[in-house]
């Protein structure tokens, strides 16, 4: 393996990163000026050839998405940064909007320029309230020195960003709920096709990118997309912030190429478990992604790799369980997220998360019956189809692996009626919301 | 009592539809607005802001029933939202919990008595690294320990 780039770290360690002077120190924007030089197909054909793909949780090739814009249609086209991070144990675009609010405005105005586009909006999570009021000043700053706004670098190229609060729904990290937000209504994601390329934001062509994908573009601009090729895997190229916590030392970002083991990233950069207690599970991917046990974690973090066992690299969240931890209560935590999540659309989500959350409380109060691990297998199936958007599947797959893998937990749980591990009282579910 | 928007937030609603191609599109920043201004999206605002901005309630209903973030009722003077996800769960987030429901006499969501802070239970806030945290008026707080909870609730409840 070659030497580690810090690619996004560099930009986030400097002394007052989030201001305009560090970042152009830096070196910033120097790629948006190569950027403006070049045809718009050839910063395309750039990130295609780079294999740049979408780190908020689908990996979509970045290049792909940006090409199906089509450039022949007279609507106005958009481009939104989905800024709504949600998935739970993700926080890197917390940092990277907190640190590096330039790098994600170049990295927004290049994807601009690439598909025609003089409108950006920054869609930023209701809470993330530090991270809004610093990307507010960096967009300032940005217009003053005509980095954005009219005529940008007096190359001619114009490009109006504003930054666009939500209020609080994980579902609106979804591309097309993301959309229905930003057109004031709620959340509830659309069918697809059409997808946001040909029918997007006011029904116009919009590339839809997460933050942290936005900011891996200025890199590839300016150093070529060998330099980014030669990093991570065959299919899953450079590097990106995995965000670690639970039962770890170091919990926080570690920047890393593509194909890192998750044993590494753990053990060797996240210190490993506390008080030297082994590891009994790990999602490696977010709540939506399933849980891996001890045996697993040598997979190499990349989205093939997880692909393979099952599982997905999702957001890179990397959420750490120790021996201690019961997996039925920690399955219950991620299922009452995902019934309290589910917009309601679509009733085998609304029902089935309702209803998995319902038995696991059960389960956990001591009343659960012989039949409830397979009912909630049974419901998990259900789930995985009849549905508008991935949310009912995000909630299945943990549910599948933890039942499936920790099974006499489970059945612990319910012939007993109390924890095999003794992690809790008997009574825990507490009040739900 | 007759709600309207100060002269200043009428000016500042209006710089911010000005973004969007239509009222509708605009809405729910006008509702976050709102929301500073009056505290709240009451049945009152709701039919306020579909006046002004000539859109049907039902809309404005449709958000403030859907986003978290909006609150039907008055808050307390101080809004808490206590993260319950996996990551805080595992470091102790459950009882910090108990602790704060304790602290406050709240049991899962509420408001003091005095209507000095609501506590509200919340999803994944993003700041993991921090866990187990919560939110306080938009500003995050983690790693959390019945002390450092002491330190940051104490002068708001004795009169802050």
């Amino acid at each position: 393996m070659g030497t580690m780039e810090r690619i996004l770290s560099k930009y986030m360690e400097l002394p007052d990163s989030h201001r305009l002077a560090a970042y152009r120190q830096a070196g910033g924007y120097q790629a948006l000026a190569k950027a403006l030089e070049l045809e718009p197909e050839e910063v395309i054909a750039q990130v295609k050839e780079a294999n740049l793909r979408g780190l908020g949780g689908a990996g979509f090739p970045t290049g792909a998405k940006w090409s199906f814009i089509p450039r022949e249609s007279n609507k106005p086209k958009y481009v939104v940064v989905n800024g709504d991070e949600g998935e739970p144990g993700t926080f890197k675009d917390r940092h990277l909007m907190e640190k590096a609010p330039h790098l994600l405005l170049e990295g927004t105005a290049i994807a601009g320029h690439a598909v025609g586009s003089q409108r950006a909006f920054i869609y930023i999570r209701g809470e993330y309230v530090k991270q809004y009021e610093i990307l507010e000043a960096a967009i300032e700053e940005g217009y003053e020195a005509r980095l954005l706004g009219d005529n940008i670098l007096g190359k001619g190229f114009n490009f109006h960003v504003s930054i666009y609060k939500g209020a609080g729904s994980y579902i609106c990290g979804e591309e097309t709920a993301l959309l229905e937000s930003l057109e004031g209504k709620k959340g509830w994601p659309r069918l697809k096709p059409p997808f946001p390329a040909t029918w997007g934001l006011y029904g116009c062509p919009t590339v839809i990118n997460n933050v942290e994908t936005l900011c891996q573009v200025p890199g590839i601009i300016l150093n070529g997309p060998q330099w980014f090729a030669a990093i991570g895997t065959e299919k899953s190229k450079g590097t990106r912030l995995y965000g670690v916590s639970g039962h770890v030392v170091r919990p926080g970002i570690y920047e890393l190429p593509l194909g890192t083991p998750l044993r590494e990233i753990i053990y060797e950069h996240a210190g490993g478990i506390p008080a030297g207690k082994g590891l009994k599970g790990v999602t490696p991917g977010g709540a939506s992604s399933g849980v891996l046990t001890r045996d697993e974690i040598d997979v190499k973090m990349d989205f093939e790799s997880l692909a393979e066992i099952g599982n997905m690299l999702g957001s890179a969240a990397i959420v750490v369980m120790d021996e201690e931890t019961c997996m039925v209560d920690a399955l219950h935590v991620i299922s009452r997220f995902f019934a309290h999540e589910s917009c309601g659309q679509c009733t085998a989500c609304r029902e089935g998360t309702g209803w998995v959350e319902a038995i696991l409380r059960r389960i956990l109060d001591g009343e659960g019956v012989k039949s409830d691990p397979d009912l909630l297998l049974d419901i998990a199936n259900s789930m995985t189809s009849n549905r508008i958007c991935p949310l009912a599947d995000g909630a299945a797959m943990p549910l599948i692996s933890f039942v499936s893998k920790f099974r006499e937990e489970f059945d612990f749980h319910i012939s007993e009626g109390r924890c095999s591990v003794g992690a809790h009282a008997a009574v825990l579910s507490g009040a739900t919301g | 009592m007759s709600i309207e928007f100060s002269v200043a937030a009428k000016d500042r609603l209006k710089r911010l539809l000005e973004q969007y191609p239509t009222p509708r599109n605009g809405l729910l920043p006008a509702l976050q607005l709102a929301q500073e201004e009056f505290g709240c999206i009451s049945p009152e605002v709701e039919d306020y802001v579909s006046g002004l901005l000539q859109i049907p309630a039902a809309a404005i209903r449709e958000l403030v029933s859907f986003y978290t973030l909006l609150h039907k009722e008055p808050p307390g003077k101080h809004v808490l939202h206590l993260c319950r996800n996996l990551p805080c769960h595992l470091r102790g987030g459950r009882e910090i919990q108990a602790y704060v429901e304790r602290k406050l006499g709240i049991e899962a969501e509420g408001t003091t008595p005095d209507g000095r802070l609501t506590l509200l239970q919340s999803e994944c806030l993003g700041a993991c690294e921090d866990a187990p945290m919560m939110m306080l008026d938009g500003k995050y707080y983690g790693p959390l320990t019945p002390e450092y909870v002491d330190r940051i609730l104490d002068p708001i409840l004795s009169g802050g």
